[in-house]
């Protein structure tokens, strides 16, 4: 990565951390090690799947929401706080100042996903006094979990790279929910005929297929993931995400900045 | 080498949210500034200041015309590393201390990373924030961020400095600290092009003005060409406590403080003039030839302008 990119990176880190992001931590710990209380109590043999279930999907809904929050003011607060002007004065490149804007905030959900992580297999220690085997499909749900936060921070830098924060989170927060059902809009989509198919198949194909990226349900019931899905998941998510900031670069590349 | 020529800079924004018409911000716009100049960009509010700055900064791209810094394109990241900005109302990043601001800029300009801790400890004391480098920016006054935005812009040691405003906010010692400043950028060999509308700090400063108005320019020279030579007056003082009879001549007034008198009157008269003074053994203090100010200038080029546009 070049130098001025990591700078812009770091930065973006710092905004977050001293903007109290990492906050959520507290909340999230909060719930997790209440519900890890409650579930020792009232549930028998289905602590483990409580846990895993509960504390994935609290990952991802924090996190989620952070990207989008975060990611939606990270070029236009830029640009209405005129702070940009001092950047792109230097020899900064405007496809550079988008690379290091993404990777400050990917930077960011990873970090937050990593101390949650501890804290999903800390609720887990708690409830199950040890771990298995299985376990270690937590970590590839929770690595799937990483690649929807990369995909959501790119589309949410990509509408902030010419709409206003409000716009840009109702757009991502759009695809979210729509690409959460990505599966069931391509089995749609083969189910009609003709230019309606070619539509169809053409929009399953364009929304970002986050129900690929999910296996919580999965994992919780202790089955395993298959290695080719974790290779098309990777693969997935980094070409998505790179033609998504693509077009962000694009778009702000030709922006004056008024 | 010129440090900035303009070559026809143009900029038309689309306004109307259906209907989109023209706005003509800037028409096309012609400048040369040279090398170590002190430069004046004069105009009122909306003249075309801040925009012809954010196209020479790559932050607008102009409908038509080009530029050069430094003999370089716009987006030479070359020439970026060499030319400083300061922008109008600066706002930075406000979860940083000053250190952290200036370090982050100076690692954007590729400061050498050695160098850049006592770069920014000698332009935090430069510009008088020795003592707040410490400090968020959130908590900085006005003025303490106008600083701050000119310790930015000369940090990395540039060419050429590019100042929207720089006086806007300051308090009279702050705004006679920044015009200390841009005489030493000048002897240090640097290129000042700044914007103002506080006309004194430009009379007071700049080697040559440029006055832009509805995004034309109207004039550019030095400031003495365009303040000298307007009137053909002079100015003559002298002491005593009443006017000579023969002095009354028509037109003329004459203002009485003291036991000091003063007269304005045409060039032609003032031989005239002092041969009373002469004869009535009257003791001559000065005699000076009156200078347009350049407010006075520049609002007879405002007037003119709209007169223009009043009868185009």
């Amino acid at each position: 990565m070049n130098s001025r990119i990591l700078h812009i990176a770091t930065n973006t880190f710092r905004e977050a951390v001293r903007d109290r992001v990492l906050y959520n931590l507290v909340a999230f710990a909060l719930l997790l090690s209440g519900a890890a209380v409650l579930v020792g109590q009232i549930s028998i043999d289905i602590e483990r799947l409580v846990v895993i279930n509960l504390g994935l999907t609290a990952v991802s809904l924090f996190g989620i929401v952070i990207a989008i929050f975060i990611g939606i003011g990270l070029v236009s607060k830029e640009i209405d706080k005129r702070t940009l002007y001092t950047v792109l004065s230097r020899p900064v490149k405007r496809w550079e100042f988008i690379a290091g804007k993404f990777f400050g905030l990917a930077g960011t959900l990873v970090v937050n996903t990593f101390l949650m992580a501890i804290g999903v297999f800390a609720a887990l220690a708690y409830v199950s006094q040890h771990f298995q085997s299985s376990d270690a499909s937590v970590l590839v749900a929770l690595y799937f979990i990483v690649l929807q936060f990369v995909v959501i921070t790119a589309l949410a830098l990509f509408f902030s790279s010419f709409s206003s924060p409000l716009l840009s989170a109702v757009f991502t927060f759009s695809l979210v929910v729509i690409g959460s059902f990505a599966e069931d809009l391509r089995g749609f989509a083969k189910m009609t005929h003709g230019i309606t198919r070619l539509l169809a198949t053409g929009a399953a194909y364009l929304v970002p297929n986050f129900s690929a990226l999910n296996v919580i349900s999965q994992v919780a019931h202790g089955e395993a993931v298959a290695s080719p899905l974790v290779v098309y998941n990777t693969a997935y998510a980094l070409v998505y995400a790179t033609a998504v900031l693509s077009g962000a670069v694009l778009i702000f590349e030709h922006r004056s900045l008024k | 080498m010129a440090a900035i020529e303009i070559l026809g800079l143009e900029k038309t924004y689309s306004v109307g949210f259906w209907r989109k018409r023209p706005k003509c911000a800037l028409r096309p716009l012609r400048l040369t500034v040279e090398d170590g100049e002190i430069f004046g960009f004069l105009g009122p509010n909306g003249a075309g200041k801040t925009t012809t700055l954010k196209m020479l900064m790559g932050l607008v791209f102009p409908t038509s015309g080009t530029a050069r810094i430094l003999g370089m394109a716009l987006d030479d990241p070359k020439m970026k590393a060499q030319i400083g900005f300061l922008p109008e109302q600066p706002y930075f990043y406000d979860y940083l201390t000053a250190r952290e601001l200036l370090k982050y800029y100076g690692q954007m300009s590729g400061v050498d990373a050695k160098q850049l801790t006592s770069k920014v400890d000698k332009v935090l004391a430069r510009v008088g924030l020795k003592d707040a480098a410490d400090v968020q920016l959130r908590k900085f006054s006005k003025g303490m961020l106008q600083r701050a935005g000119i310790a930015q812009a000369i940090l990395h040691d540039p060419k050429v400095v590019f100042l929207d405003e720089p006086m806007s906010g300051l308090d009279p010692m702050g705004r006679r600290e920044v015009r200390d400043l841009i005489e030493e950028l000048k002897s240090e060999g640097k290129t000042v092009f700044f914007s103002t509308h506080i006309l004194s700090d430009a009379e007071a400063l700049c080697d040559r003005v440029a006055i832009i108005h509805l995004g034309e320019l109207r004039r550019v020279g030095a400031v003495v060409e365009l303040t000298s030579s307007v009137h053909g007056q002079v100015e003559i003082v002298w002491q005593g406590t009443s006017v000579p009879a023969a002095l009354k001549v028509a037109g003329a007034e004459y203002h009485m403080a003291g036991d000091t008198i003063r007269v304005v009157v045409a060039e032609e008269s003032q031989e005239g003039v002092l041969d009373v003074l002469r004869r009535e053994r009257l003791r001559l203090i000065s005699v000076t030839p009156v200078r347009v100010s350049l407010e006075d200038y520049f609002v007879t080029q405002l007037t003119s302008a709209a007169q223009e546009a009043v009868t185009s």
